[in-house]
């Protein structure tokens, strides 16, 4: 019961956040330097690791369905099966739990780290919104660095694929047929969905790990205990939501 | 150093505000750590507190800059509850903290622009003057493209008593300001403070463990011990004590062959 009402404090917590950053909006174009910053940090010094993450799972994903299909003699549809799989699932999941890792973790590490030493504080009695000044230019940034990244993990995983189906003797789809029927099954919606998932889930990590960050209390001990819990909340978030997004999708 | 130029801020046009702390209490947890704490600050006035270390000097305030609530009693500012985000848009208040607070991921430089940048209130020229001016004033000119993390913790508080200056507030809290300064810079503080005093409507809140400071710019003073308030006077009503506490904070006894330490003495032989 305990646990349960600490959890609605926190999601209306982080609905305050937002409804807080949210107010600032106007004051982006005054913070485009705070704002390309941010888009360096989250974006492009992730381009690395999505780059050569998504290509291998393009790549496993080719291997895999080689194998299985093989049974149905169906392997000239292998191209469809890995478009799909990394456009609507594994593209936008998959970059989501790198950034929860590798921006999430960070975010929160700095906020905290400012909340404990009283830079928080220093703001505050500076009649600076931390929110506008701190949580403002990272949720841009997101938003805008996300799309772009889930568009290069599916490019870079369907050329995994591509490469794994051509080289490999036991599959040997050479790349035309793979990515005509990579075209042939997948519609613009399923690119566009699984775009849409990626912002869903990027958004809120960083939402998510700014809520923590600023709401950490007590030494620097606390600083490695709020990155713990604010990575953990976000791969759940990601995962909880990826059904229920997946499924309004599905629907409509 | 102590002839370092005087500061000359621009005569703050506006009002001045007094500080009202009635009956405030704040426990956190089980533990009490302001009891019942009436306090009256003056428009413009320099109002020194002192007390032992862990007595609630911090906590008070943070309850006078906002960032505190009160479990029972209130502060005001003027007319404006200290608690209320919206005084901070009435009254321009500076807050020297403790360990500084300084912005780590800014230079000293940028850690004294925020400020003014954030609140629009001058073009870069303008900045860039009210900055150095303010880092002059404490010798700072040298360590403005510095980090934090590469100053002393004496540098780091006078970047924040610089960072506090520019922001050229009404009401200027310090929480031990001189505790990491050399004994010119102190002099220095305390010659800032008496000048701002003069110069500007500022009203200022020292808390403070040294004695030569609070003696020499204090128009009022009050002792703290265990949250509560001791006494409250003029610095001229603590030159012969009466209270034994306060005598004894102000004039300890050193003795060297205190007894309490026996025990320890005998451990080493
Ligand atoms: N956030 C807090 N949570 C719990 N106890 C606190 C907190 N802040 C201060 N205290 C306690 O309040 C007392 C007064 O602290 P403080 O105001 O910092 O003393 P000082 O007079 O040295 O500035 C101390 O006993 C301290 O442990
Ligand atoms: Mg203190």
């Amino acid at each position: 019961m305990n646990h349960l009402s600490a959890i609605v404090g926190h999601i209306g917590g982080t609905l305050l956040l937002l409804v807080r950053t949210l107010k600032f909006i106007g004051t982006l174009p005054r913070q485009w330097a705070r704002f390309i910053e941010q888009c360096y940090l989250i974006g492009y010094t992730s381009l690395p690791i999505v780059t050569i993450l998504s290509f291998f799972i393009g790549s496993v994903l080719a291997l895999q369905s080689g194998y299985s299909m093989e049974n149905f003699g169906a392997k000239q549809f292998i191209g469809t099966l890995v478009g799909l799989t990394m456009a609507r699932e594994l593209g936008p999941v998959m970059v989501a739990i790198l950034i929860a890792g590798r921006v999430g973790s960070a975010i929160t590490a700095e906020l905290a780290s400012m909340k404990v030493y009283q830079e928080i504080d220093a703001l505050t009695t500076m009649n600076i919104p931390p929110e506008r000044m701190l949580v403002l230019p990272r949720l841009a940034a997101i938003t805008v660095m996300m799309p772009v990244l889930a568009i290069i993990a599916n490019l870079c995983g369907w050329y995994g694929g591509a490469l794994v189906c051509e080289y490999t003797h036991t599959i040997s789809v050479d790349s035309e047929a793979y990515f005509t029927a990579l075209k042939e099954y997948m519609k613009p919606h399923d690119v566009t969905d699984g775009l849409i998932k990626a912002e869903v889930f990027g958004f809120v990590i960083v939402l998510v790990c700014c809520y923590i960050g600023l709401n950490t209390r007590g030494g620097p001990r606390e600083i490695g205990a709020s990155v713990t819990k604010a990575v953990v909340s976000s791969l759940i978030l990601i995962l909880v939501l990826d059904y229920f997004v997946t499924k309004a999708l599905l629907m409509s | 150093m102590s002839t370092s130029p005087a500061f000359t801020a621009s005569p703050f046009v506006g009002k001045t505000f007094g500080i009202t702390v009635a009956k405030l209490t704040k426990k956190f947890g089980r533990t009490t750590v302001l009891r019942d704490i009436d306090l009256e600050v003056k428009p413009g006035e320099i109002f020194c507190i002192m007390g032992p270390s862990g007595s609630g000097k911090t906590v008070l305030l943070k309850h006078i800059a906002g960032l505190e609530t009160a479990t029972s009693g209130e502060v005001r500012i003027g007319e404006y509850d200290a608690a209320d985000p919206e005084t901070r848009n009435k009254v321009h208040l500076a807050l020297v903290f403790q360990a500084g607070a300084l912005f780590n991921s800014l230079s000293v430089y940028d850690n004294l622009a925020l400020y003014p940048r954030e609140h629009r209130e001058c073009n870069e020229a303008g900045i860039r003057e009210r900055v150095m001016h303010a880092l002059s004033i404490l010798s700072l000119e040298k360590a403005a493209n510095k980090f934090p993390s590469d100053l002393s913790g004496g540098m780091k508080k006078r970047v924040a008593i610089a960072r506090a200056l520019v922001m050229e507030p009404q009401l200027l809290l310090y929480d031990e300001p001189t505790s990491e300064l050399d004994p010119v810079m102190s002099a220095t503080l305390t010659e800032i403070i008496a000048t701002l005093r003069e110069q500007t409507a500022v009203t200022s809140v020292v808390v403070t463990h040294d004695r030569d400071l609070a003696f020499a710019i204090a128009d009022r003073m009050a002792f703290v011990m265990d949250g509560r308030i001791l006494g409250v006077g003029r610095p001229a009503d603590f030159k012969n004590p009466t209270d034994p506490v306060i005598a004894n904070f102000l004039n300890p006894v050193i003795d060297l062959k205190n007894p309490r330490f026996k025990q320890l003495e005998n451990s080493h032989e």
